[in-house]
């Protein structure tokens, strides 16, 4: 085993966990690789990074990564990722979920932190699927497709989770996929950046079990089908995105302005509470 | 593209690249393979520590340094460095 | 505030007090009754000093949120009642397996379920040690008078601080809404403890490696150490490692970390027990009550006694059998069908006949109802 070769950014891994427990072909390494880059040509400093994460595939993304980090419960990385946050300010926190982690068991969370303008970055890994219990319907999965508690297809519509986030009133949202990572990592970047609350949906690629159940062999096969539908739209509203497994899934930055951040508005309280006692 | 143009990009000068393979973290899953536009990766014939046959490299001279496959490598197990002439 | 100050207040404001005074600067919670002004005061108090007020969307976001809170270093707590503290029971579970100090204030009401909101009750004693799934230790507090729930609320935060380790801390209706008299203790009358710090430098670090005393100095977010707290099971690293033996190690050291320092945790009050032939147990509110109900027993020549659990869990098992050695019977009187009788059985092993008087009305009774009762019973 070569231990002499190490990836650029091996600084950044817990080498000791090495290789991933994810299956071959999975798309959260690849989000990784773009978020990892994202962090060091920002040069952030990683004793100010914590990582957040639910339970799932994406939820392993701790296990990999040599910053502060918590794998918690299932759904509730959001609040936990909040409850960091306004504990130490300084820190920069990021939290990793899936589409079941996040829409569905957290979607209450999810919206109210949008609401909130949370200071947090949420990164949400489509894989429309929930892939470590065996292949599940999650209230991303489209209707064409199969999985293993919707075998005769999924008895609802899905969440275009981008829609719901955009309308609970977030203030940067975003969609990309893991066949443009450059993309992804630019747009990491700035939601790094961006003062308040941050969503990236990340259309990925599950091709042991989203992939195979839905005859996807290999996962470039899968890889394809997502590099196909996944459409880069410039200057759109999130609520004219489409999110549609036959047509088109729209890409791009939806939503990016600046509004008072949830920091903000505790301290204008402190500020309040302080006043009132002079 | 006139005549000039396309003088001015060649006499730039050719960026050489190495690509570089971390075995036993390769799982065989070959979008590096599939992705790489002048399709100079293969699989090996032999296995890695845990019974995959990685990525190899056929020939680094043909690299243009794009990194789509160390982008696209969800294991870290593949990037591309620079060669400085 | 360094000196103290007297205020006359309720149980849930006496909380608050308490709170404040032990260094609790993140709330998160959500309206319940008879909880809820625990919430209102705290949003008022906690930006005044500095400290954020968060309401939840839910009591799963409370809990969530003081976990997070505290693993980023700072005293967090929330406050519910029964149907909340259900619904926060997987969060507990997350607080102890990451071994994250937290302090969580259960008003108990009568259920179960919804039950009835603003009422007092005494049915959450077993939910308190048992609520969470799967193996663990915990350790909860029940105060039955406004002084003793500050006092109370500052032990718990020493106590979670000190074992890593949530803290339950019961009230109930009544002690809520009572008004007495407070001495707010001043700082320097105060004995407040902070966590561990880790003694390695980050390269050596293993957070949930234990000392002699079997508590693990695990380094908040943000100091340096790359820390991985996880709900998985874990080893020393923190790492999830599927193999038994750490799946051994992870269960005896969450629950070892409590058993073995409980002699320092015990804590109750009694009365006439010296030569009691009857022993009444009795916590809370009903604590209280029994206690003024033993004394006016001893006036008429009655020989009984009073125990009076005030940490529930770890249950003062050897106190009590030592309170129960000249006792023929012991019984517990309770706001319940009986919940505290069940660790009153396994603590007695002399032959004492053990049963339950319980109280089903809400409305607290006076000493002279319960000897009533008793003239029938004991």
């Amino acid at each position: 085993m070569e231990i002499t070769l190490q990836h650029p950014l091996e600084r950044y891994i817990r080498s000791e966990k090495m290789p991933t427990t994810w299956c071959p072909g999975c798309g959260i390494g690849t989000i990784l690789q773009s978020f990892l880059k994202a962090v060091d040509e920002l040069g952030l400093d990683p004793k100010d990074l914590v990582m957040i994460s639910g339970i799932g595939c994406t939820g392993r993304v701790p296990h990999y990564l040599r910053f502060d980090g918590a794998h918690v419960l299932h759904g509730r990385a959001i609040p936990v990722a909040l409850g960091v946050k306004l504990a130490n300010p300084k820190l920069k926190v990021v939290v990793w979920g899936g589409d079941g982690d996040l829409a569905s068991i957290g979607g209450n969370h999810l919206i109210h932190a949008a609401r909130r303008n949370a200071d947090l970055t949420v990164i949400m890994v489509n894989n429309f699927i929930y892939g470590l219990t065996g292949g599940q319907v999650a209230p991303t999965t489209p209707k064409e497709t199969v999985t293993y508690t919707s075998p005769y297809n999924p008895d609802s519509k899905p969440f275009d989770v981008v829609k719901l986030v955009a309308a609970a009133g977030a203030t940067y949202v975003a969609r990309w996929s893991t066949a443009y990572p450059v993309l992804l990592k630019e747009s990491i970047k700035k939601a790094l950046n961006h003062k308040g609350f941050s969503f990236i949906e990340v259309i990925s690629q599950c091709p042991e079990i989203f992939g195979r159940i839905n005859g996807f062999r290999e996962p470039y096969d899968l890889y394809q089908k997502i590099k196909k539908i996944g459409q880069i739209r410039r200057g759109i509203s999130p609520f004219d995105a489409k999110y549609d497994w036959n047509e088109e899934i729209s890409l791009g930055e939806f939503v990016n302005r600046e509004e008072p951040t949830y920091l903000e508005q505790l301290e204008e309280i402190k500020k309040k509470a302080r006043g009132e006692k002079a | 593209m006139s005549l000039n143009q396309q003088t001015q990009v060649s006499t730039r000068g050719k960026k050489s690249f190495e690509v570089l393979v971390i075995k036993d973290r390769c799982k065989e899953c070959s979008l590096c393979i599939e992705l790489c536009p002048p399709k100079i990766l293969e699989r090996d014939s032999s296995y890695n520590r845990f019974g995959y046959r990685p990525t190899r490299v056929t020939d680094n001279s043909k690299c243009v340094g794009c990194r789509i496959c160390e982008y696209a490598c969800p294991e870290f197990a593949i990037f591309v460095k620079e060669v400085k002439q | 505030m360094e000196k103290g100050k007297v205020l006359y207040v309720n149980g849930n404001e006496a909380v608050v007090e308490g709170a404040i005074a032990a260094g609790c600067r993140f709330y998160a919670g959500y309206p319940i009754t008879p909880s809820s002004e625990i919430a209102e005061e705290m949003s008022k108090r906690l930006p005044a000093v500095g400290g954020m007020y968060v309401q939840g969307e839910d009591e799963l976001a409370s809990i969530n949120m003081i976990v997070g809170a505290s693993m980023a270093g700072a005293k967090a707590m929330t406050a519910t009642s029964g149907p909340g503290y259900s619904l926060m029971q997987e969060g507990l579970g997350l607080a102890i397996a990451t071994e994250t100090p937290i302090v969580i204030v259960d008003v108990m009401r009568a259920g179960p379920s919804t039950g009835i909101a603003s009422k007092a009750w005494q049915g959450d004693i077993m939910q308190a040690r048992f609520g969470s799934h799967s193996d663990y230790e915990i350790i909860s507090l029940y105060a039955s008078s406004v002084q003793e729930a500050f006092d109370l609320t500052v032990e718990a935060f020493n106590l979670a601080e000190t074992y890593m380790t949530p803290v339950i801390m019961l009230s109930d209706g009544v002690l809520a809404r009572m008004r007495e008299r407070l001495y707010v203790r001043g700082q320097n009358e105060l004995t407040i403890v902070n966590r561990k710090k880790p003694a390695e430098s980050p390269e050596s670090y293993m957070p949930y490696k234990r000392g002699e005393d079997y508590i693990p100095a695990i380094a908040n977010f943000g100091e340096g150490y790359f820390v991985l707290k996880d709900s998985l099971t874990h080893d020393e690293r923190g790492y999830y490692y599927e193999r038994p033996d750490v799946q051994a190690k992870f269960v005896l050291g969450i629950t070892e970390k409590i058993r073995r320092n409980a002699s320092k945790i015990y804590r109750w009050e009694e009365a006439y027990t010296d030569d009691a032939e009857v022993l009444f147990v009795a916590s809370g509110v009903m604590g209280r009550i029994a206690s003024a109900m033993v004394r006016e027993a001893r006036a008429e020549g009655k020989k009984w006694g009073i125990f009076r659990p005030i940490s529930i869990w770890p249950f003062p098992e050897d106190a009590l059998r030592r309170a129960a050695r000249n006792a023929s019977k012991v019984i517990t009187i309770e706001m319940s069908v009986g919940k505290l009788i069940y660790p009153v059985k396994w603590s007695l092993r002399d032959g004492q006949e053990v049963s339950v008087l319980p109280w089903l009305s809400y409305e607290p009774p006076s000493p002279d109802d319960l000897l009533n009762l008793l003239e029938v019973k004991a």
